[in-house]
């Protein structure tokens, strides 16, 4: 599992979309869905390069919290529930860390989007697919503005997601 | 004579096949400050995490009188175990504040307006002017203290001390002995205190149990054990012959 998921997190993008692609191809396991060229395919790709981050960061987190603090917590009257949780606070910002890497990850993605997408204006197309369209047809301002706006928007959702983090916490 | 609270019976404690631990019989009794002494390395702390319910013996059996029946690691409830507390050797404390610490047993407890008790603890343990800070910036004195008024603000039945005061200087390991000597005068709170130190057990145990190499050697009452002591390891302990 472990091994599965350390792979995972050095998953080459365009593999993903390839075998994303092959799920979904016409003659592929799931064709019979259409999902091919669509919003859902880029979904499932972008999830399979997203989750073994997450959980590769999120696990490197957890375990980094002392494992002293476990019985000393249920010393103090936790339940084994409890603890948990209090284990996951602990390791808040590994875990933080880990919900922008898998974001980070997938908002600046192209490969795989591209591939299983298709690129579709008004159906498939993201700013990343786009920046690199313009940028082919030679609309570097349009390319560059599109990157500063993919920018802008990264530093807006990870601002909202620290600033989540330290808002609304169950803290026994 | 007074009511039992623990009654550890033909204990066996092994880890990775190894014996750590081995009590025939051991009593505890309600409002007795039972120091348990012994070299490092000798299953103190094992038989403190016995009778902390935090791990059930791979023989022989420890059971906990709630007050009302018999429980063991395996059948006490959330509540049961809520009457015990113990204070680890290296306390690991959460990385919030001061204040915050003291509070969580009572907050996982469900007690939310607890503020008036953390305060009052956090004034005994000499700690009020930290109660706001965060926790990285105690000593290790200063943090020992926190992990004393986590387990004291809980009020417990029974408090459980590993080693409270091992590394710390004279000033605070004064304040923690006087801390203990307080809350088992005026709560009467059942206190098994596991130590390396003769003196400190001297100065605050009602009856001492000696650990060797995994065996209880001798249990006694304070004055009986440091004056007349009945194995020939005990007096060899005593007066620092022992061999390991």
């Amino acid at each position: 599992m472990l091994a599965l998921i350390y792979t995972g997190m050095g998953l080459p993008p365009v593999v993903a979309g390839l075998f994303v692609y092959v799920l979904f191809s016409r003659a592929g396991p799931f064709g019979s869905l259409g999902w091919l060229f669509s919003m859902r395919a880029m979904i499932v790709a972008q999830t399979m390069l997203a989750t073994p981050l997450i959980a590769g960061i999120t696990m490197g987190s957890i375990t980094s919290v002392d494992p002293d603090l476990r019985p000393q917590m249920h010393a103090l009257g936790a339940t084994p529930w409890q603890a948990v949780s209090t284990i996951a606070l602990e390791a808040r910002f590994g875990i933080l860390l880990s919900v922008i890497a898998g974001f980070g990850a997938i908002i600046s993605e192209v490969g795989a989007v591209m591939l299983v997408g298709g690129n579709i204006e008004g159906r498939t197309r993201v700013l990343t697919t786009a920046i690199v369209l313009e940028t082919r047809r030679g609309h570097f301002a349009l390319a560059l503005a599109l990157g500063v706006i993919l920018l802008g928007l990264s530093f807006v959702t990870n601002s909202i997601i620290m600033l989540g983090q330290g808002r609304g916490r169950w803290r026994p | 004579m007074s009511e039992t609270v623990y009654e550890v019976r033909d204990v066996q404690q092994t880890y990775g096949g190894r014996t750590v631990l081995r009590i025939p019989h051991l009593e505890v009794r309600q409002g007795e400050v039972l120091s348990v002494l012994g070299p490092s390395g000798a299953g103190k702390s094992t038989l403190l995490r016995l009778l902390a319910l935090l791990e059930a013996p791979a023989r022989g059996q420890v059971r906990f009188h709630t007050g009302a029946r018999w429980v063991t690691h395996d059948t006490a409830a959330v509540d049961d175990r809520r009457q015990i507390t113990m204070v680890f050797q290296r306390p690991v404390l959460l990385s919030r504040s001061v204040q915050a610490n003291v509070r969580y047993g009572l907050r996982v407890r469900g007690e939310r307006d607890a503020h008036a008790r953390v305060e009052a603890v956090l004034r005994r343990v000499s700690l009020d002017r930290l109660a706001q800070a965060h926790v990285r910036t105690l000593s290790g004195g200063e943090a020992q203290r926190v992990a004393l008024a986590r387990a004291l603000v809980l009020e417990p039945r029974v408090l459980l001390l590993d080693e409270p005061t091992a590394n710390l200087d004279p000033a605070n390991v004064g304040l923690i002995e006087t801390l203990i000597r307080e809350q088992h005068a005026q709560s009467g709170t059942t206190i098994v205190l596991v130590t390396h130190s003769i003196f400190q057990a001297r100065r605050l145990a009602t009856r001492v149990a000696l650990l060797i190499d995994g065996e209880l050697v001798e249990v006694a009452p304070a004055p009986r054990f440091f004056d007349a002591p009945q194995d020939a390891r005990t007096e060899a302990f005593l007066s620092g012959e022992f061999v390991f």
